[in-house]
């Protein structure tokens, strides 16, 4: 797989047509993003695959976009799965990325990761290496609905409790780019204090979620209690799902209900 | 443009969390958890989140202090040197060992916690060591 990537970078750089690769390098005895520049250094360039299949994924498109708020003449690729290619629709949709500076190089996922994801679809469009295999269903969402509305709330609220409100759900999210957060509102949220506001602070960024979240889980990955954060927004995203038929990264430039219910003719 | 990710170890405590610092054009602008190191495994606390936000703080003390004539003056690390040992001379010889004690840090190593505990029992004499970690 990583030799077609390298090729397809190789490519791109020795043509002129990027000016720098975002992907995954080995360093340091460690997986990390790394930005390619020169076609000679490729041969660290990984896919993220460390003890398994896509454990060292990073939030390449968070880094995407500091690199493009501070170049944003230059065109840069970047290393994409599935739910990557899915933010990338969206951050272009919110008017974070400009698509005319973005080369996505898409890889697709084993079936390992797919089903360790339930990913809905788990490549992306038109990927240069893997083989696209089947999307998997949420089965950790048909566990949680198969409660009755008590026993969900309680076993949120379990979760919860967990919680060493460390932020690190929002600040790993890709799809977090606001500069001011509702989460350090004090009118909304408490902030500069633990234990957190129960369930307040999950639920709002549940909320903010909607028509954001891209089903990515790296907040699940990045939770050091284990909140199994990633089953609460794709319940948030199925909702939205059934009453407005929008899935955040589907389609391009498709609107969020947000917008939808923003538009003035209809809140009068 | 300039742009690299460098692998370190978190300065919060003593765990030894490992982060990538993101930086571009020798500003440190984010900071990434490294998911592969066996310490941390992807994840940090807010402390070690925003350790990016405190590293290029202007508030944060670059050079030795010594309160002169009530005024916290800028000075050389001899000066500093010099005036501790003999402040801390002249507070043994009047008051004893035991009234004098130490406060060691989990931000720093093992083996400078180790030094510091060696020249309070070694150099002063006083049993009189705590911890950060301990409050």
């Amino acid at each position: 797989m990583i030799d077609k990537v390298k090729e397809r970078v190789k490519a791109l750089l020795t043509s002129g047509e990027i000016r720098g690769f975002l992907g995954l390098s080995n360093k340091y005895g460690n997986t990390g993003p790394h930005l390619f520049c020169d076609p000679a250094d490729l041969d660290g360039l990984v896919v993220g695959d460390w003890q398994d299949p896509g454990d060292a994924r990073y939030t390449l498109n968070k880094q995407l976009i500091h690199l493009a708020r501070n170049y944003p003449d230059d065109r840069f690729g970047v290393l994409v799965r599935g739910c990557d290619e899915r933010g990338l629709k969206v951050l272009y949709t919110w008017n974070q990325l400009n698509p005319e500076k973005v080369v996505p190089v898409g890889i697709a996922c084993p079936q390992a990761l797919a089903e360790a994801c339930e990913c809905p679809k788990p490549y992306p469009d038109e990927p240069v290496a893997g083989e696209k295999t089947e999307g998997c269903p949420a089965e950790s969402v048909a566990r949680m609905d198969a409660l009755n509305v008590a026993g969900r709330f309680d076993e949120w609220l379990k979760e919860f409790s967990k919680c060493i409100k460390c932020y690190g759900c929002r600040d790993v999210c890709p799809m977090c780019f606001c500069k001011e957060c509702t989460l350090e509102d004090d009118t909304l949220v408490g902030s500069g204090g633990i234990p957190p506001e129960i369930p307040m602070f999950h639920l709002t960024r549940a909320v903010h979620m909607v028509g954001r979240c891209i089903d990515c889980g790296l907040c699940n990955e990045a939770c050091p209690a284990d909140i199994p954060l990633r089953t609460l927004y794709k319940k948030a995203a199925d909702i939205i799902d059934e009453e407005f038929h929008y899935r955040p990264g589907q389609e391009l430039y498709a609107k969020s209900p947000f917008n939808i219910l923003m538009q003035p003719s209809e809140t009068g | 443009m300039d742009y690299r990710t460098v692998l370190t170890t978190c300065t919060y405590c003593g765990c030894g969390c490992n982060f990538y610092l993101e930086v571009l054009d020798g500003q440190i602008i984010d900071t990434i958890p490294c998911k592969t190191h066996p310490v941390n495994e992807g994840k940090l606390c807010i402390k070690g989140w925003n350790v990016h936000e405190f590293v290029q703080s202007p508030r944060r003390l670059t050079r030795p202090l010594i309160r002169k004539d009530g005024v916290l003056t800028e000075t050389t690390w001899d000066e500093a040197l010099d005036c501790t040992a003999l402040k801390l001379k002249e507070i043994k010889e009047a008051h004893g060992s035991d009234s004098i004690a130490f406060l060691t840090s989990a931000k720093v190593t093992n083996e400078e916690n180790y030094l510091l505990q060696k020249f309070a029992r070694a150099g002063v004499g006083t049993n009189s060591v705590d911890h950060c970690a301990r409050l």
